[in-house]
């Protein structure tokens, strides 16, 4: 019995744990990247690198409070700092909307061109963060490090095997989920959400019927740097903030969106679990898993080195692609 | 008349002078970074190794009076074509004698390999650490001043031996360095009995390395060693390491060693044990005072290496009787090892003028010149403990 309690533990502390909370930073930016597709109709390739301007923005604010003695307690102060990133997130969104998107928007232009056209702003972007921040690694978490200690965890079970729960792991749990329970609220039952609703699903209806597609554009991009904004400084407070970083996660960002539907908000939160999950089970080695089960074996039971992690993401997109176009639930064909 | 007299004269002598400069100068090249990667040290390193050139030249013992005039080279650290294409340039161009550099282990093969050795000129890097340049085929013209990380892997494995650590996992950063010292530190220590319980590559530069981790700690070990970079992957694998509870302990490679790495880690770094390579003692001690005297940085990574790496291809041409290529070629082992006068720093006129009589002198220089093998320094590392938050030297191998 204490063995399966053991495996159990070890699987939460190497699998679950890390899983949800990278699955819930997918998951976030997957939706900023479905609201932009579903509405604005391109994938906008500058999703990771406003991600990362958003989390630049937090840090300096948290910076600054730090220098003024404010402090959340326990929590990160980048918590307390949070709006002001978001703040400046949607002015660079809505900066870029009106010099770049907004003349292609008048043309009727191709989604292509739009695509060409944030791949563009992704590396304004990106420059612009490497100017003002520079290329290394910040770190700006301060508060309480852990909910539970590995150590302390195994003291007060007597169990072989420690569980770690990290603040930030739990934070990112936490936050995400109220965001989706807000996201999904405001699309549904206030008015804006429903015109975006109703414009992603058929624009000249929706135009006959009397939206303001200027007020639907606006919201479309507050509320997509608002969620880059949240999952770059979620991960940025979990792991590390390196803006190369960012422009990495766009592949597994875009894979969760497209893996559960592009176009689709909850498709978008299951593709980035998905993606999560798959990334860190087909990575990790089971061999003292397995021992706890009583299977002692030689090797290490991994199935794939921890090199791959990215082709993994890559994999199941194109194997979607292949079986599924439309994501596992029913987003648009791209 | 007598002005012009007086214009004439001055003028002969003017040039004159100037033949005198060229006939009694003996150019030597320094090839290092000036520009890429380790372009931070690499000043500190070129005004050490000139400062031997300096001492040489001011001390008149030198070949009957000779001077010495370094030409500096970039090697970029990094691009392989540019720098053959700057070696290239010393030796056709400038007509060197001999080659002080280069700094990187990439681009030190590349010039090896394309230049140095098809023209028969003698390089003596002071930092190239790679064990793969112990075996290119060099016809003994490529030396080095900093110990292979060959050694380092025997001297890591040999420090957990003797603490009774015998079964182990590993993690190294994913380039030469790494893989060469990872490659070493595993033959050695499976050589004396220890276990190898995984052997795992991670890149540098990731925001996340719980995955790496969770392989690292299904393989499980005594303890982590850690051969990468304090500033890197090295410090995320450790800092994940910690988190998730998967190793307390870790042994670590010189690229590890640094204060932002107990700042980082802060308490949790408690019981790790390392190797760095170090220099200790009267050569030491004499360098300090060299640099000191002569108003240059020499406290900083591979100064004194650098510092050495010129005084030997001073002393190899001075025991040759001529500023030739074949004379350094043919004397630097000799100057380097015993039997001989043993020669610290600020000693080196001392040095030419026993050679110059015909006797012969054993280099100690700043970091204890022992040429092993194929011409490589055979260093002297600093076992380290974290003990309280700071580094504790255990003992030096």
């Amino acid at each position: 019995m204490t063995d399966l309690i053991n495996a159990f533990v070890l699987l939460s502390n190497f699998v679950l744990i890390p899983g949800l909370a990278y699955g819930a930073q997918l998951a976030l930016g997957a939706l900023g990247v479905t609201l932009i597709y579903a509405v604005l109709r391109f994938s906008n390739f500058a999703h990771g690198d406003t991600m990362a301007f958003g989390a630049m923005c937090v840090i300096l604010v948290t910076w600054g409070m730090q220098g003024l003695g404010i402090s959340a307690g326990v929590l990160p102060t980048a918590l307390l700092a949070l709006p002001f990133g978001i703040l400046g997130a949607v002015a660079l969104a809505l900066l870029f909307d009106r010099t770049v998107y907004r003349f292609y928007r008048q043309q009727r232009a191709a989604p292509v061109v739009f695509v060409i056209a944030s791949v563009g702003v992704m590396f304004m972007t990106n420059g612009i963060v490497r100017l003002i921040i520079g290329p290394d690694d910040q770190r700006f978490a301060d508060g309480e490090r852990f909910i539970i200690r590995a150590r302390e965890f195994k003291e007060m079970t007597g169990l072989a095997e420690g569980l770690a729960l990290r603040t930030t792991q739990g934070i990112t749990i936490v936050v995400a989920l109220v965001v989706m329970v807000a996201l999904f609220w405001f699309l549904n039952r206030t008015r804006t959400g429903k015109a975006m609703r109703a414009y992603s699903d058929n624009e000249d209806l929706a135009l006959l019927s009397g939206i303001n597609p200027d007020k639907v554009v606006f919201w479309t991009w507050v509320i997509a740097a608002a969620l880059a904004t949240i999952a770059g400084t979620l991960y940025g407070l979990d792991k590390s903030f390196k803006p190369f970083t960012y422009f990495q996660l766009l592949l597994p960002i875009f894979a969760s969106a497209i893996v559960g539907g592009i176009g689709n908000p909850i498709g978008a939160i299951a593709g980035g679990f998905v993606i999560a999950f798959s990334e860190v089970t087909v990575t990790y080695a089971y061999k003292k898993f397995l021992f706890y089960l009583g299977w002692e074996s030689e090797g290490l039971m991994q199935l794939l080195s921890t090199d791959y992690k990215f082709a993994v993401s890559f994999v199941i997109l194109v194997l979607v692609l292949l079986v599924r176009p439309t994501g596992i639930f029913k987003g648009r064909v791209i | 008349m007598m002005k012009k007299l007086l214009l004439a004269s001055a003028a002969t002598a003017l040039i004159s002078t100037g033949a005198y400069a060229d006939g009694h100068a003996v150019k030597v090249g320094v090839i290092l970074g000036f520009t890429g990667p380790i372009e931070s040290i690499t000043p500190n390193m070129a005004d050490s190794a000139e400062l031997a050139f300096k001492e040489v030249s001011e001390s008149g013992a030198f070949l009957d009076g000779k001077v010495i005039e370094a030409v500096r080279a970039d090697s970029t650290c990094v691009d392989a074509a540019a720098a053959t294409a700057a070696a290239e340039r010393l030796i056709t161009s400038d007509g060197v004698a001999a080659i002080m550099g280069a700094d990187c282990s990439g681009v030190t093969t590349a010039i090896a390999n394309n230049v140095a050795v098809p023209n028969g000129v003698v390089m003596v890097s002071p930092s190239a650490t790679s064990p793969a340049l112990s075996t290119i085929e060099d016809n003994d013209l490529f030396f080095r001043t900093a110990p292979s990380d060959a050694r380092q892997g025997e001297v890591l494995s040999a420090i957990l031996m003797d603490r009774g650590i015998t079964s182990v996992a590993v993690t190294f950063t994913n380039n030469d360095y790494g893989k060469g010292l990872s490659d070493s530190f595993i033959s050695n220590y499976e050589a004396a009995g220890g276990a190898i319980t995984i052997n795992a590559a991670h890149e540098d530069g990731k925001g996340d390395y719980s995955a790496e981790v969770g392989a690292l700690a299904a393989a499980g070990g005594d303890l982590l060693v850690v051969l990468g970079y304090a500033d890197q992957g090295g410090v995320g694998i450790m800092q994940s390491a910690l988190d998730s509870g998967a190793f307390d302990t870790f042994a670590l490679g010189d690229g590890m060693y640094a204060d932002s790495l107990i700042e980082t880690l802060g308490a949790d770094l408690n019981g790790t044990i390392g190797s760095v390579p170090w220099s200790e003692g009267a050569g030491a001690d004499a360098f300090d005072a060299t640099v000191a005297a002569a108003g240059v940085e020499g406290n900083s990574s591979f100064t004194r290496e650098s510092y050495d790496a010129a005084a030997l291809i001073a002393l190899a041409m001075q025991a040759g009787g001529e500023a030739t290529r074949e004379a350094v070629a043919a004397n630097l082992l000799a100057v380097a090892n015993g039997p001989g006068e043993e020669i610290l720093p600020g000693e080196l006129a001392k040095g030419l003028e026993i050679l110059a009589n015909g006797g012969e002198v054993d280099y100690i220089g700043a970091t204890n010149v022992e040429l092993i093998g194929p011409g490589e320094a055979a260093g002297t590392y600093r076992e380290y403990e974290v003990k309280d938050g700071a580094y504790e030297t255990v003992t030096f191998r």
